[in-house]
């Protein structure tokens, strides 16, 4: 059994102008030790949908999900007291401006000693000494003095060292990173990424980084989720996601890279903007920025097809998702499916 | 194309006096220090560094929105001779013009896209009639890639991408010879990133801009520069054309950034150059080599003496000690 199970999570905002749907039908599996990366541009819904489950958006978000579990226990269905014992304690998150979510009006002992004691327990001094070991374990030079600054006496790369030794004070389970190093300049980002490497392995715990930057999705993830306007595209094995984009939006996202495009005197563009709220296409809601759509794509729907692994959201995908391990088309990829194409509507060859 | 240069900097310097509290001393920061290097027309230079090394201080200075406490600012031929208080000629100013990293704060939120760009022009060309204003306004509009309908819609109708075109347009108005793009693009997403990287190839070929360009991420300076300079700590650490500094950089920190910056690639790994700690405090810094408490190269020597920038060979300069320079190859 997956450590975190989501199915089918929707999430909805009533605004002045109507219902708005900022995440729809999302499915994640996250299992102990397991590092899944979210990727999306922003208003992808990526940072929505993990918010939903740590239970932290406003009432005004409406939340819903065919199963949404957390080691067996439906997040749905508990008490909110219940709810906060798992939330921060089993499961915690650490948010992309690290100035800015901590307290300043507290030192970062005082923030650090709260986490532990609400989930924890324990006398004063041995929350002051676990608070001393943590700010020890997540790098922070010189503890025993840090541990009474402020948060404006810390640089942005020691507060987001805060913030992880605040998540990860009462050995959760599952760590969830929203955008941790967006922040932070590219030589503490490695630092940070490392750490988070670092105590993921240590700790055997479950990572969700959520980020918008493939180049920190290509170095640290192991499974990776594609959302787009708040649909999830394709997830994929990080090696062959990067070899096979399976979805048409994850192909031009990955050759607009600068990297990708040496030698062209152009960079490759998706052409056109995400959509919003009001400018939502009819049928797949990539199709005006494809350059493989047909009228097809601009009328119906995709659907993922069930004998895809990669769960691809398009007509048409590209490629098969394990290319690269067995380069016979009629390797099947998941035993017990038949790897025909299953319906008829979906040709093999593309326009 | 002439070789003279359009924008030339000579130990180019900013420094900053803090003011002393009743329980602080005053002290002086130096956010630039020493930057030398010529800019030609069509080229990009790119200045790349961490937050806090100097590179925004450039920015003003080019721009000449502050004067340099010291060096030369040599604009299209013309020294720029500043006092402090003293406002620069109009006629250089137009030559220079900045567009900054949010296109959600430069922009006024009260005003039309056409009366933004038209504003320049209401300043600069007195002789202009407002009609000629507004074709004017309407031709940078479709340059820059938006539509004519456009023109008079306010910011707040614009994602970031199209905001960031607008800002380009006004920058553009006054057909100035140099751009400084101050972190153009980190704040839009990839698929826009590139449509804004592509305009500014565009504008570049089509108008012979020479362009300073601000940023950290490697990947894109990579792609558009011709020359680069890498700062820390106020100063230049290494220069050079791109292709050099980028294939083979020589000073220590050069070589940490570029290996701190991921790269989407699954399948290298790479020998990381570990950077331990955090840039130092300007307002305390370090004895000799600003770099060298967090340098792996570092020796008791560095501490001594701060490394000038000097030539390597013909066309890179690195200010390290431990980096074989002209100098020394000539001693031994």
């Amino acid at each position: 059994m997956a450590l975190l199970d989501i199915a089918g999570l929707s999430v909805r905002f009533q605004t002045n102008s109507g219902l708005f749907t900022a995440v729809e039908n999302v499915d994640i599996q996250v299992d102990h030790g397991d590092v899944l990366s979210i990727v999306g541009e922003s208003g992808s819904g990526k940072s929505v949908s993990m918010l939903a489950t740590m239970g932290l958006l406003p009432w005004t978000a409406q939340v819903s999900a065919e199963r949404m579990a957390f080691d067996g226990q439906d997040l749905q269905r508990l008490s909110s007291r219940q709810r906060r014992r798992i939330v921060g304690g089993e499961m915690s998150m650490i948010f992309q401006e690290p100035m800015s979510s901590l307290n300043p009006c507290f030192t970062v002992g005082t923030q650090i000693d709260e986490m532990i004691k609400q989930h924890k327990g324990g006398s004063r001094r041995e929350r002051h000494e676990r608070a001393l070991e943590l700010l020890a374990q997540v790098g922070i030079p010189d503890p025993a003095r840090r541990i009474k600054a402020y948060p404006h006496q810390l640089s942005g790369g020691m507060s987001q060292r805060v913030m992880i030794a605040m998540a990860i004070s009462c050995d959760p389970r599952l760590l969830i990173a929203d955008e941790p190093t967006t922040a932070l300049d590219v030589t503490i980002q490695a630092q940070i990424l490392e750490l988070l490497l670092k105590l993921q392995e240590e700790k055997g715990m479950a990572l969700i980084l959520i980020t918008h930057d493939m180049g920190v999705v290509a170095e640290t993830a192991k499974q990776v989720i594609v959302q787009y306007a708040g649909r999830q595209v394709e997830q994929q094995e990080v090696k062959s996601l990067f070899a096979h984009p399976r979805h048409p939006y994850t192909e031009a996202l990955l050759s607009a890279l600068p990297e990708r495009a040496a030698g062209q005197s152009r960079l490759p563009t998706i052409p056109g903007v995400v959509p919003g709220q009001h400018d939502r296409p009819t049928g797949c809601l990539f199709n005006p920025r494809c350059r493989y759509a047909t009228d097809h794509c601009r009328e119906v729907e995709p659907v993922a097809a069930p004998d895809d692994p990669a769960r691809t959201l398009c007509h048409y995908p590209l490629g098969r998702p394990d290319g690269e391990a067995s380069p016979e088309p009629s390797a099947d990829p998941s035993p017990g499916v038949s790897p025909e194409p299953s319906s008829p509507s979906r040709p093999e060859v593309r326009p | 194309m002439s070789r003279e240069a359009v924008l030339r900097a000579r130990h180019l310097t900013r420094y900053y006096e803090i003011k002393g509290g009743p329980f602080s001393r005053p002290a002086t920061v130096k956010a630039l220090n020493e930057a030398s290097f010529e800019l030609f027309a069509g080229q990009t230079l790119a200045v790349v560094g961490e937050s806090g090394c100097g590179k925004s201080t450039l920015a003003r200075v080019l721009t000449m929105i502050e004067p340099p406490t010291s060096g030369e600012l040599t604009i299209n031929g013309q020294a720029v001779a500043l006092k402090p208080g003293q406002r620069p000629p109009a006629a250089l100013r137009r030559e220079v013009q900045i567009i900054f990293q949010n296109p959600y704060g430069s922009l006024n939120p009260r005003k039309t896209v056409a009366t933004m760009l038209e504003e320049p022009l209401k300043l600069n060309r007195r002789e202009m009639s407002a009609s000629q204003r507004r074709a004017a306004a309407l031709e940078m509009i479709e340059k820059v890639g938006l539509r004519p309908e456009h023109a008079d819609r306010y910011p707040h109708m614009f994602s970031g991408g199209q905001r960031q075109r607008i800002a380009i347009a006004r920058a553009l108005m006054l057909n100035p010879k140099i751009l400084v793009l101050d972190e153009p693009v980190s704040a839009l997403d990839l698929s826009i990133q590139a449509q804004v990287l592509n305009l500014l190839a565009d504008l570049q070929e089509e108008f012979g801009l020479a362009y300073v360009f601000i940023s950290h991420d490697l990947s894109v300076v990579r792609r558009i520069a011709d020359d680069v300079i890498v700062m820390y700590f106020g100063q230049p650490v290494e220069t050079g054309p791109a292709e050099t500094v980028f294939s083979q950089p020589r000073h220590p920190y050069t070589q940490a950034l570029f290996s701190a910056t991921p790269v989407a690639d699954p399948n290298r790994r790479r020998e990381r150059v570990r950077l331990k700690g955090e840039p130092p405090s300007p307002l305390a810094p370090p004895p000799g080599c600003p770099f060298a408490p967090r340098c792996h190269r570092a020796t008791e020597a560095c501490t001594r003496t701060d490394p000038p920038l000097e030539p390597v060979d013909d066309t890179v300069s690195v200010a390290c000690i431990h980096v074989e320079t002209r100098a020394s190859q000539a001693a031994s």
